[in-house]
């Protein structure tokens, strides 16, 4: 994926008076507040504990640094990817050492899977204890090392301003990932002299912005020579925030476009070149755009194998342009034919100035012929879904009424499993970055502490998560974060009384045999627990909906309670499934738009 | 596959050699020999890494560690352009019936005896791979009691410093 800043600027953005303490004699807890103050950071998500208890001393006193209380250390660091998605700016979470460390390792996880800006600052034992399995030791920078863009330990608290400034710089910077800061309480107490860095120097970190002109101008040429090509775009797209990029080249080439589950917004839904979504659970018109294609230009994506499907037999006559920040992306699936390392934003730009060229020499794609085929397919197969027996809700209907009334300016964020694909189809995303998931970890649990941190960073939007009733009851602590904070979230849990995207396999692939499936949560008469009383235990308002025809009035009137978060359980038909469907491992040619059925492809139409 | 020698300067910072060798491990890249140790430049250690790939992948794991921040450049060293050293130490039982034999063995690989004990002795012996293997061919008969080989290392022919270069531009 790309990354949306390069070089030495943002991610270390040092605010005006970052040299303000320089010299000044202070703790290590109070240089780390300061340099926290100096990169900007404006709000954490954490949890004290004992190695880190000196740090939280001065930063009660810090007047531009807000602490949020979790409840979970993983509910912070979700919190934190969550803010992060919706400002674009690096997140930031904070735990003290063994037990606090170990449960930001989902989140960190997460954040590295799904390229996301993170800091996450942990307290460690004493150096000296260090290595002696001290009460609450965990060598947190080695367990993080895989899923970490880069970590720290620091043992010397004159080591504390260089760390920050170059946790905030790397994370936030080139491929944006999480960063882990371990510092030893010994550090955080021992005192020391301020000194911010003037400049950072990492030898051996220099992330490419600049496309490689003459790759683009091969690009532009096979873009503009090409008789069947796809724009294939990913989440790179949104965090280099070059959606306004992207629009003038769909606009100038009139090639169709797929966006993937993570950049879901990143080209209105509404755009008429705009295809959906690719992948296991993309639309018909996608999935097999891409596999007919004679050209893919992927930006910022990473060939995911929910995208190619069985790998042999992705997009078999298609020429590969593969743009990302990141070189090792870069035929690590698929080989590209064209590959260009750069920033998604000035790719984009340099692109479009490149088919324009091209254009003014008189060469231009004739689609035609393509888009009759693609038209036809988008008729034939739209997005839809089986209507639930009599009296029941269905689970799309609800989700896609969320999506209606609430509107495009709203923030959806989702867990993971159907109602996350559901959410992902049959919302209507207008906007870049006001759709949040875990795509690559696929960490169940995301929804409800990802809303309140991305609530948190854009207090003004009405934020719905859009949750499960499987992955609300894994992290669905931090509704009391969120009550006592004033962080008015929308939560819809979508409760199928299981954990239904494990069911739905096990319909599909185990014949019906719900082995430790059924959560108990709606059917049979059986509320365990009670999502409504559980709601109104946390502080909340809790709303419950059962009938069809009651679930425009209950988003209504869960649309009109801000000033406490409001948890909806919606009570759906158990059987539905997501559609189309491309199973695990098989090939995107046999895609299937319903149980058993798989389109025709040999219509002359 | 083939074996590739990869020169990896990188900085000299406790836990480095960890990231490396994780990183080899979790992408599921073999490891023939690695060595590690200091160079001319204070802040930059070197590690040679002789690793079992085909090309596509080693370009990969070559991407994959240029991401690691503590790297800070990596070159391939190809066999004919590069010179490549390992050290062998081994115990070899030798008693009056095979002392002769074994010395003159030693003497023809141009290797070193470095300790003698009444019933064995210990050889030191440098060069490529080839040459120590075709060594301990020579050696087993007489009964190899202990051995101990470091990893390779390597180092470009010529005037040009792949060191220079890099904190040139750093």
């Amino acid at each position: 994926m790309s990354g949306h800043r390069s070089g030495n600027d943002a991610g270390t953005t040092s605010t005006p008076g970052a040299h303000a303490h320089d010299g000044e004699s202070m703790t290590g807890a109070a240089s780390l507040v300061r340099s926290l103050e100096a990169v900007g950071v404006d709000v954490v998500f954490g949890i004290p504990g004992g190695a880190i208890l000196p740090l939280y001393d001065p930063l009660m006193d810090s007047p531009s640094v807000r602490h949020i209380l979790v409840r979970h250390e993983q509910g912070g660091g979700h919190a934190a990817e969550g803010y992060a998605y919706a400002t674009g700016r690096v997140g930031v979470c904070m735990a003290t050492s063994g037990p606090g460390a170990t449960n930001l390792v989902t989140p960190i996880a997460d954040a590295y899977m799904d390229s996301v800006p993170m800091v996450a600052i942990t307290g460690q034992v004493p150096s000296s204890s260090i290595g002696t399995d001290a009460f609450q030791e965990a060598d947190i920078s080695g367990i993080t090392m895989p899923i970490t863009k880069h970590n720290f330990l620091v043992t010397d608290p004159a080591d504390i301003p260089r760390a920050i400034a170059e946790a905030f710089h790397i994370a936030g910077t080139g491929r944006p990932g999480p960063v882990l800061v371990d510092v030893s309480k010994d550090a955080l107490q021992a005192v020391s002299r301020f000194q911010w860095p003037d400049r950072i120097d990492l030898p051996g970190y220099r992330p490419v912005a600049r496309p490689h002109g003459k790759q683009v101008r091969e690009a532009a040429r096979l873009l503009v020579e090409s008789k069947r090509p796809v724009l294939y775009v990913g989440g790179g797209v949104l965090k280099a925030r070059a959606s306004e990029e992207l629009r003038r080249l769909v606009d100038l080439t009139g090639a169709p476009v797929v966006t993937t589950l993570m950049a879901r917004g990143a080209l209105p839904d509404s755009h008429p070149q705009h295809l959906g979504m690719p992948g296991m659970h993309g639309t018909v018109a996608a999935v097999t755009a891409l596999q007919k294609a004679d050209l893919i230009i992927s930006l910022g994506a990473r060939f995911d194998d929910r995208v190619t499907g069985k790998l042999s037999s992705f997009a078999p006559g298609a020429t590969i342009v593969h743009a990302d920040i990141d070189p090792a992306e870069i035929s690590k699936n698929r080989v590209a034919d064209v590959p260009i390392v750069g920033d998604a934003k000035e790719v984009i730009s340099e692109l479009v100035v490149a088919v324009q060229a091209e254009n003014a020499a008189g060469r231009l794609p004739d689609l035609g012929a393509w888009w009759t085929e693609l038209d036809s397919l988008r008729i034939r197969y739209p997005l839809g879904y089986t209507a639930p027996p009599p009296g029941e809700v269905s689970p799309q209907h609800v989700i896609q009424r969320i999506g209606q009334i609430s509107g495009p300016e709203s923030l959806y964020v989702a867990g993971v499993g159907q109602h996350q694909m559901w959410a992902a189809q049959f919302i209507q995303y207008e906007h870049p970055n006001t759709w949040i998931n875990s795509g690559g970890l696929g960490t169940m649990g995301f929804s409800v502490p990802a809303a309140m941190g991305a609530k948190v960073g854009q207090p003004d939007k009405t934020v719905w998560a859009i949750d499960g009733d499987g992955c609300f009851q894994m992290t669905n602590q931090e509704l009391a974060t969120c009550t006592i904070n004033d962080i008015p979230i929308k939560v819809a849990v979508i409760n199928n009384s299981s954990l239904g995207m494990v069911r739905q396999w096990q319909t599909l692939f185990y014949n019906e045999r719900y082995s430790n499936t059924d959560l108990h949560t709606s059917h049979k008469g059986e509320r365990i627990p009670d999502f409504v009383k559980l709601a109104d235990a946390y502080g909340c308002v809790g709303l419950r909906c059962e009938r069809p025809e009651d679930v425009d009035a209950t988003i209504e009137k869960a649309m009109g309670i801000n000033d406490v978060p409001v948890v909806v359980d919606f009570v759906v038909h158990r059987d539905a499934m997501v559609w189309p469907m491309v199973p695990a491992g098989v090939s995107n040619d046999d895609i299937q738009v319903a149980r058993g059925m798989s389109p025709t492809w040999d219509r002359e139409d | 596959m083939s074996k590739h020698t990869l020169s990896v300067l990188v900085e000299n910072r406790p836990g480095i050699l960890a990231r490396v060798a994780g990183l080899f491990a979790r992408r599921g890249f073999n490891i023939h020999s690695l060595a590690v140790g200091p160079t001319e430049v204070a802040s930059v250690s070197r590690m040679t890494v002789v690793v079992d790939v085909d090309e596509l992948p080693l370009e990969q794991v070559t991407k994959q560690l240029n991401k690691l921040i503590s790297v800070i450049k990596i070159v391939e060293l190809e066999p004919t352009s590069s010179v490549q050293r390992e050290l062998m130490l081994v115990k070899v039982k030798a008693d009056l019936q095979t002392r002769t034999h074994v010395l003159e063995t030693v003497e023809l690989f141009r290797a070193k005896v470095i300790d003698v004990a009444p019933d064995a002795v210990t050889i030191e012996a440098t060069g490529n791979s080839e040459k120590l293997e075709a060594l301990l061919k020579v050696l087993e008969p007489f009964g190899i009691r202990e051995l101990v080989q470091s990893g390779m290392v390597a180092v470009g022919r010529g005037s040009r410093s792949i060191t220079d270069r890099a904190l040139r531009s750093a």
